[in-house]
């Protein structure tokens, strides 16, 4: 059986799932409960400053989108920071901590960005025995008008400066949690390195309405007529997520940072991918708000069992190993030819594949053959660009074949098995200026 | 065997509960949440298979994202604009042989989407809701065309007709409008007076006044209304019922089984309805089921469904013959009726022969005999054209049923037909919506000409 074990930083845990900071986190009897269910570690909900706690709105704090049959695709919500006083917060994550020494217990953090407020709250955290602290520049509402939150995570000197602090004000690890609301995340990923962090995660919630109530014409949710943006997350988000990891990861200036994933994982094939773009931990919320924290039974198990077909002992086997494949459009191999392929076996002949093809792409799928319904690549129209694999309901019935041999039908030129790329392709004005 | 001297037929054999629970609605309605959840599993096909097997051409990918879109009303009114008869066809329509027969989920996973169901959540809902009619009249052309018949090849002629501007005047035998969907079709199938609620809902265009209790040959004539109306409709459907040809026919107990169909759909009260214990059903098609099935469900004890021929050769369905057989109906195949049993004249029983195909495909009996008692048999080995009232004019006829072109162009320039009474005739609701459809447009291309 693999070893699903994680040193993150020094920190360990017995597996890389952790809670992120979120209202699964807000309470010693919520993160009592991940840990009886197994989860490795908790990012415990953002800590604010001492003094009367922040207030959260009354009414409803999360909106939704959902598939058909309801099953919740993303959420955002409207939730500030931890609305529990922070004494009896730091109570409770020592004494958890002390219950459970072999789960990662990291602090979240949220102050007012003035060195006098970090240093007066970091020796409180550290006192708790926690393992690291997160210092959360993400979050896009309520806090970040007060100049906190993605208000900082959006000015990479401020990232710089609060990380400098923390490493100087505490020997705990110090975790960057960056917010995607930003153009490129490469910016303060460098800037969290520079203030000396050890590790950043991410992403934190995007901007977002999800909805807008169409009979009171307000956005959803409403509070007494009247709605906010909200942070966006669960498994609409992934794939933006997974881009930004993907960015850091092989970013001359970040490469090697230790990344803790976040963004729509809700199964252990989510969790993989994140670590396969070299992600140490994943932190998890959106599932387990919709499922429960049960969930990380389906997520240790998927993972190792995985791992042992794969032959992965540890994580570090394949943990990054899909960097270097992530590369620049120019990059790309311009001699790779493609056709689609539709198994006429498995073909149920609903048509989705003809008519995306004919309407909006090549025109290169019949519709009829014979006079009778028929859907069959055209390869001398077919430029390989796989919607109707995408259309298709049906698992494997159109897969994308590369041609080897002879020409391509399309262009008639003779397929070329040497890789060339944008770079050195004639039609590159740049390319001809390389050449000079 | 011998066969009891004495027939057992009587009302009441049940509870007032059970007789309630049993005539319930035998496909209840989807609730909005499993409509959106089935919908969505619609593909939204391109040239969509099931749009072309249904026999009214309704776009149903579009109605069915209508639902999914949550908007069953602009649904409901895609159905309605092919086939204004929408709620009645997704209740009896046998869509297992119609649309959901080549869905490409039936195809893919043996489950096609249920699309009849849904068709029937969407104008359910319509009606419910009380929405305005969905179409508007246009303007008044002036003409007048006369339909014969308000069944549903009438009504759907006389609807598309109004909408085109027209007058239309029906003239109707019997008391109610609605033909089949009033008198002969399953009640637990059409619960709750909805053929007559259908009926006000297509009367609602306007401009369609029925004259019930007019029939043709008796009321009125063709000569008399081809002089009057622009253009004649004919859907006369079948009103005679063929007969077994065998002696003791008149007996009490053989009964036409659309008269009994017709009796419980009109019944006040089921529990009056007087049933045999032991009945025997002589057919094959949906008339036998329906009739089986009914006499099941008003408390028959043993109910046998015989036909002369091989299960696959039956008109009614297998999933019709299947509801048939889940209600404890015995159905046997490669039987026809030799001789009745008759006592005090009544019936008590029926001999069957054994049939079989000969070489050369002919059905004939083997000689075999098998005698079953039977307190009451029903006839439901099809029904024939009346042709009486047709007699005398120049309409071509072709075995009682009329002829006519692909438009429903009878021979006579100024007389449309549709619907069971011409030929090649399927039988079906929704077969006879489109005869009125087709029937409709092509008087108003004449007529506007």
């Amino acid at each position: 059986m693999a070893d699903l074990s994680t040193n993150f930083l020094g920190i360990k845990s017995p597996n890389p799932f952790w809670l992120a900071s979120a209202p699964p986190t807000d309470k010693a009897y919520n993160v009592e409960r991940a840990f009886e269910a197994g989860w490795g570690g908790v990012v415990w909900k953002t800590l604010g400053e001492a003094g009367p706690p922040v207030v959260n709105v009354n009414g409803p704090r999360y909106g939704a989108i959902w598939g058909p049959d309801r099953r919740l695709l993303g959420l955002n919500n409207i939730e500030l920071i931890t609305d529990r006083d922070l004494e009896i917060n730091l109570r409770e994550i020592a004494e958890v901590k002390r219950r459970w020494p072999d789960r990662a217990m990291i602090v979240s953090i949220m102050v007012p960005c003035e060195e006098q407020s970090w240093k007066a709250i970091l020796p409180r955290v550290e006192a708790t025995g926690a393992d690291g602290i997160e210092l959360n520049f993400g979050c896009p509402h309520g806090m970040s008008e007060r100049g906190m939150g993605a208000a900082v995570g959006q000015v990479p000197e401020y990232i710089q400066m609060v990380a400098e602090w923390c490493k100087h004000y505490s020997s705990m690890p110090v975790i960057v949690k960056l917010t995607p609301n930003i153009t490129d995340i490469r910016y303060p990923a460098r800037a969290a390195k520079a203030g000396g962090a050890d590790a950043v995660s991410l992403i934190n919630t995007i901007s977002s309405i999800v909805s807008v109530d169409l009979d009171n014409f307000a956005p959803v949710p409403t509070i007494d007529g009247k709605g906010s943006h909200g942070g966006y997350c669960g498994p609409a988000v992934k794939p933006i997520a997974l881009n930004m990891v993907a960015e850091i990861a092989r970013d001359a200036e970040t490469r090697g940072l230790p990344i803790s994933g976040i963004g729509g994982i809700q199964t252990w094939r989510d969790a993989a991918e994140y670590i396969a773009l070299g992600c140490g931990t994943v932190q998890v919320c959106t599932a387990a708000m919709t499922y429960g924290f049960k969930i990380v039974e389906e997520m240790t198990q998927g993972l190792s069992d995985w791992m042992d077909e794969k032959g992965y002992a540890t994580l570090a086997d394949f943990q990054g190993r899909a960097v270097p494949n992530v590369t620049d459009w120019q990059y790309l191999n311009l001699n790779y030819i493609t056709k689609a392929r539709i198994d006429q076996d498995l073909c149920i002949k609903c048509g989705r594949c003809h008519i995306a093809c004919e309407d909006t792409s090549h025109q290169a799928i019949t519709a009829m053959v014979d006079g009778v319904r028929h859907f069959e690549v055209m390869d001398d129209e077919c430029v390989g660009c796989n919607l109707c694999v995408n259309v298709c309901p049906v698992d494997d019935c159109i897969t994308m074949i590369e041609m080897t041999e002879g020409s391509d039908p399309r262009t008639g030129r003779p397929i070329d098995h040497d890789y060339a790329n944008w770079t050195t392709h004639p039609n590159n004005p740049m390319a001809k200026q390389a050449a000079e | 065997m011998t066969v009891s001297e004495t027939s057992d037929v009587k009302a009441n054999r049940l509870s007032s509960a059970d007789y309630a629970d049993n005539f319930s609605d035998i496909h209840p309605p989807l609730t909005p949440h499993e409509a959106i959840v089935e919908a969505d599993r619609c593909y939204f096909c391109y040239d969509a298979p099931c749009m072309t097997a249904c026999p009214t051409s309704i776009d149903i990918p579009l109605f069915i994202r209508n639902i999914q879109a949550g908007n069953p009303i602009g649904s409901a009114k895609t159905i309605f604009s092919e086939n204004i008869m929408g709620g009645m066809c997704a209740r009896v329509c046998p869509t297992e042989t119609l649309c959901e027969e080549v869905c490409v989920r039936e195809i893919a996973e043996g489950k096609p989407v249920k699309i009849g169901l849904l068709q029937r959540h969407a104008t359910d809902t319509f009606m419910e809701r009380e929405q305005p009619h969905p179409f508007t009249r246009a303007a008044s052309t002036g003409k007048k065309i006369a339909v014969i018949g308000a069944g549903p090849a009438g009504l759907s002629c006389a609807h598309r007709l109004a909408t085109h501007g027209h007058d239309v005047t029906v003239y109707e035998a019997r008391e109610k409008a609605g033909g089949l969907n009033e008198y002969g079709i399953a009640s637990y199938k059409t619960t709750n007076d909805f053929a007559q609620d259908e009926v006000e809902f297509i009367l609602q265009i306007g401009g369609i006044t029925i004259e019930n209790g007019k029939a043709l040959g008796r009321d009125v004539n063709l000569e008399q209304l081809t002089a009057e109306f622009d253009a004649v409709f004919l859907g006369l459907g079948l009103p005679g019922v063929n007969a077994l040809g065998l002696e003791g026919e008149t007996a009490s107990g053989v009964v036409d089984a659309v008269d009994f169909i017709g009796v419980l759909r009109q019944a006040e009260d089921l529990s009056l309805l007087e049933v045999g214990r032991r009945i025997v059903v002589i057919g094959g098609g949906m008339t036998a089921i329906d009739a089986a099935i009914q006499s099941k469900l008003l408390g028959a004890e043993e109910v046998t469904i015989a036909y002369r021929r091989g299960q696959e050769h039956m008109n009614a369905s297998l999933y019709e013959q299947e509801l048939a057989q889940t209600h404890g109906v015995v159905i046997r195949h490669w039987v026809m009726p030799s001789s009745l049993h008759v006592a005090d004249g009544s019936v008590t029983g029926i001999t069957l022969e054994k049939t079989r195909l000969d070489a050369a495909g002919k059905l004939s009996g083997t000689g075999e005999l098998v005698t079953l008692q039977a307190d009451q048999v029903f006839k439901a080995i099809g029904q024939t054209p009346d042709a009486g009232p047709l007699a005398g004019l120049p309409i071509e006829l072709e075995k009682g049923r009329i002829r006519t072109a692909a438009d429903r162009r009878t021979s006579h320039p100024k007389i449309w037909a549709g619907g069971d009474c011409i030929i090649g005739g399927e039988d079906l609701t929704v077969v006879s919506v489109e005869d009125g459809k087709i029937a409709a447009e092509s008087i108003h291309k004449a007529l506007m000409a």
